[in-house]
């Protein structure tokens, strides 16, 4: 017996030296290097509701992908069918993934022309008109489209991961939520509404003709010609703050998108010192623009973000070695955002930010200032009640309180959990609990003494008797715990770790821990009348 | 020292008509304060909506707050002061509207018209109809499961299916009680609060299962003594603990209550009544509900046979 007090001795001190270690980082910074070597801890985690930061959770509306998929093969579709000598009526997307069209002709002519080039589309329909006019319902194939689907979301993961490294935000993560969600979390961000924008922003960079030769102002009474659209120009005016909205008939054709984009940095103007965009093609990119520029000298060419037309300037030559410029008039914050989600690559398909939670550095502050006032007061008056109440076995029960404290930090710290502001309160929570097992065990051995057995089998037959008893209500108490990790999120999650890891510190502090203390008593010093 | 004097005989379980009123009149008044509240008050996190938090340097009387949000026109925003003096709390509910560029535009327009106020925006949390709906489940699911595990886990442990009732009647007693006080003092219905209810869950049956061990203890020894007794002297031997328990968790909870800020008071709140629910539920429900399962199901059956 005695040997074995003095091998859980050096084991649970073992382990409590350990913790403290484990610890140490979160209390000061001023370690020597080959600490951090040795111990594999970092400073606990702190949850954004306790530093600040962001929180946000797009979703990816990946049945936009698939609808420009459908809408790029409608075109191509069209084009080829021409080529073929297929005389094409009307052709256009139903829904999202559906193509309807009318075609005449011989049957075998454009039957040819979809199974060999256009192997996703089913047919679903063919029903004849007048005159060998036949409409032709089409249909995306359901393996392809959920492909597509999968894709746009990933892309839009890699994308946003680009966009937020190249903002430069410490530890940030950005990891899939589900099936179609993305999670945002940016610690200690300043400008929230500004990362709204950069990472919520599609960022689709288009070409496309003006057209020159209709009327605008016809187009604007809602005569748009046939493969026209009219977007619009965004001018701020510099003096009232309004909005002026220019509009442009341009082509409907894209020329050329951002996918060929090399590089696009921040540039100065020199002439007026106004920032602006200079973008760098990669060689395919470059063979295009010089094709495009060249074939369309002397016509305008526009060039739109997210519908919206920045500018369009009048070709004057053709480009060669594959760079162009967007201006307008941003400032320098503006232009250099601009260029970050530019090299990033634009999303797929757009998001909707369908949660956000921002808590700013202030606080956080107040919140972990007011944390640690609650578990000190709340630590202080348990254990002062703990020594009132149960004399010198109180005291061996504030050890395991300390220590179910500690042990519990230290675990947070190396599982790298987070602590939140609920799981700040948790940890004040089971301060309050973690005596509980204690006084299931002294009431038990006061029982048991008072029914005149001796102190020592009233300590074996207290622990014996309450150890059933504290198991059974702290797995009651994990099950809850679990089922509230299952289903919570952020800050809730942080709550259910702390109440979790101090339900298993406890048992082993409260149980094992004050055991010894009570044998080393009861055995070493031959205690012989127990102050409890 | 002695609290509870080891001879205490308080006769708990022959009172148990007297506290099957008071129940029933707790249980009546919560579950009618949340239907006369039209259901329970869901916050942001279940409802959807915004909520900004703000505070200002300098003094500012709520009114101004609400003729700013009155500016921008969400007539439909609750203004209310949160914490410390010149703290608010502004919250919208809504579930049509693009709630990102909503709150964007509150959030400009207040720093524009409080520009000579310090303002500052301390807390910002959207969430949308489809976040708060899913929430909503995840929630439910939660409390649900959270029953049954507790039910299965006491079933199993007590082998008898009359224990595990008696410990989900009173559990079902302190989450209504607990959403009744919540109701009552129009307090809302957050995560945060979510996560607490679940904590009462497993610290009230926590509270039941030191008794129900104590009964199954004493059965084995007072062979000659009716359940009632058993039950009754369990209730008072296993008192001293029950209260010191309590006491002590009931002691930090006070103080995240007084000590903890304005963002944790509600977690308190609801830790609060839970806590005293689940005390007394314990002792006036769970016992009484086993009892009565003996007296009109096991011995019928027994008569039966």
């Amino acid at each position: 017996m005695l040997r074995s007090l003095n091998l859980r001795f050096f084991l649970y001190a073992g382990i409590t030296v350990f913790a403290i270690l484990l610890f140490l980082p979160t209390l000061t910074t001023e370690l020597p290097t080959w600490y951090y070597k040795v111990i594999p801890t970092e400073k606990i985690h702190l949850g954004l509701d306790l530093q600040g930061g962001m929180h946000l959770v797009l979703e990816v509306e990946a049945e936009k992908a698939v609808e420009s998929y459908v809408e790029r093969i409608k075109n191509n579709l069209k084009d080829d069918l021409k080529d073929k000598g297929v005389p094409v009526g009307k052709i256009e997307r139903e829904k999202t993934d559906r193509i309807i069209m009318e075609v005449s002709g011989e049957k075998a002519r454009w039957e040819k022309v979809l199974s060999d080039r256009y192997p996703m589309l089913q047919e679903l329909s063919s029903t004849p008109l007048e005159k060998g006019i036949w409409r032709i319902g089409l249909v995306l194939d359901s393996k392809q489209a959920d492909h597509i689907r999968k894709n746009a979301i990933d892309q839009a993961l890699e994308t946003i991961r680009n966009r937020v490294d190249q903002f430069g935000v410490s530890e940030p993560e950005i990891t899939l939520q589900g099936v179609d969600r993305i999670l945002v979390q940016l610690p200690g961000i300043k400008d929230p509404q500004r990362a709204v924008r950069l990472i919520g922003q599609t960022a689709l960079l288009e070409f496309k003709l003006v057209d020159d030769e209709a009327d605008l102002e016809e187009a604007l009474k809602g005569n748009i010609p046939e493969g026209d659209i009219i977007l619009y120009q965004r001018v701020v005016d510099p003096k009232t703050g309004g909005v002026k909205k220019i509009p442009y008939l341009l082509k409907e054709k894209t020329l050329m998108t951002g996918d060929v984009l090399k590089d696009a940095r921040v540039a100065l103007d020199s002439q007026f010192h106004e920032p602006y965009v200079a973008l760098e093609f990669d060689d395919i990119g470059a063979k295009l623009f010089e094709q495009i520029t060249g074939a369309n000298v002397k016509k305008r060419l526009a060039i739109i973000l997210d519908n919206n037309v920045y500018s369009a300037p009048v070709i004057q030559e053709r480009i060669s070695g594959g760079r162009a410029q967007i201006t307008g008039r941003f400032d320098t914050k503006e232009a250099s955002d601009l260029a970050i989600v530019l090299r990033a690559g634009a999303l797929p398909s757009p998001v909707k930010i369908i949660e956000e939670r921002t808590v700013g550095p202030s606080l956080g502050q107040d919140s972990i200032r007011k944390g640690i006032i609650s578990i000190l007061i709340s630590a202080v008056l348990v254990v002062a009640f703990m020594i009132f109440y149960y004399r010198v076995s109180g005291m061996i029960a504030d050890i395991a309180l300390i220590l179910n404290v500690v042990l519990v930090l230290a675990a947070l710290a190396i599982f790298r959990a987070t602590l939140t502001l609920p799981g700040i309160a948790g940890l004040v929570l089971s301060i309050g609990m973690a005596v509980d097992a204690n006084i299931l065990i002294h009431e038990r051995i006061k029982e048991e003494l008072r029914w005149g057995k001796t102190v020592r089998a009233a300590i074996d037959q207290g622990y014996h008797r309450a150890f059933v008893t504290i198991i059974d209500s702290n797995l009651t108490t994990l099950i809850a715990g679990i089922l509230l990790y299952q289903f919570g999120t952020g800050p809730v999650r942080g709550f259910a770790v702390t109440l979790c890891i101090g339900i298993l510190a406890n048992i082993f502090t409260a149980v094992y821990v004050t055991r010894l203390v009570f044998d080393f008593l009861t055995l070493k010093l031959g205690v012989k009348r127990l102050s409890i | 020292m002695e609290l509870i004097r080891p001879d205490t005989r308080f006769d708990f379980i022959g009172k148990k008509k007297y506290t099957a009123c008071i129940s029933a009149f707790v249980l009546l008044l919560s579950l009618g304060s949340i239907l006369f509240h039209g259901g329970l008050n869901y916050g942001v996190d279940f409802a959807g909506g915004i909520l900004i938090q703000i505070r200002f340097s300098k003094r500012i009387h709520i009114s101004e707050v609400r003729e700013a949000m009155e500016k921008i026109g969400s007539k439909e925003a609750m203004v209310q002061a949160f914490g410390g003096e010149n703290e608010f709390l502004i919250r919208i509910e809504k579930t049509q509207e693009d709630l990102e560029t909503m709150s964007k535009k509150i959030q400009l327009s207040l720093q524009e018209q409080f520009k000579d106020r310090a303002l500052e925006i301390r807390r910002v949390e959207v969430v949308g109809p489809k976040v708060g709906k899913d929430l909503k489940r995840k929630a439910l699911w939660a409390v649900g499961l959270s029953f049954l595990g507790m039910l299965i886990y006491v079933a199993w442990r007590f082998r008898e299916v009359s224990y595990g009732l008696g410990g989900i009647v009173a559990l079902i007693h302190d989450v209504i009680v607990t959403y009744g006080a919540l109701s009552i003092t129009n307090r809302e219905y957050s995560l945060t609060v979510l996560a607490v209810i679940l904590t009462i869950i497993g610290f009230s049956i926590n509270d039941t299962i030191v008794i129900f061990d104590r009964v199954r203890e004493n059965l084995k020894k007072m062979r000659k003594e009716n359940l009632e007794t058993i039950f009754n002297i369990s209730v008072n031997e296993t008192l001293g603990r029950t209260i010191l328990t309590s006491g002590t968790v009931m002691m930090v909870v006070l103080i995240l209550f007084f000590f903890g800020g304005p963002v944790i008071n509600d977690f308190a709140f609801t830790l609060i009544v839970g806590l005293v629910s689940g005390t007394y539920s314990t002792v006036y429900i769970a016992s009484p509900v086993v009892l009565f399962w003996h007296h009109h199901v096991t011995e019928k059956r027994k008569r039966r046979k």
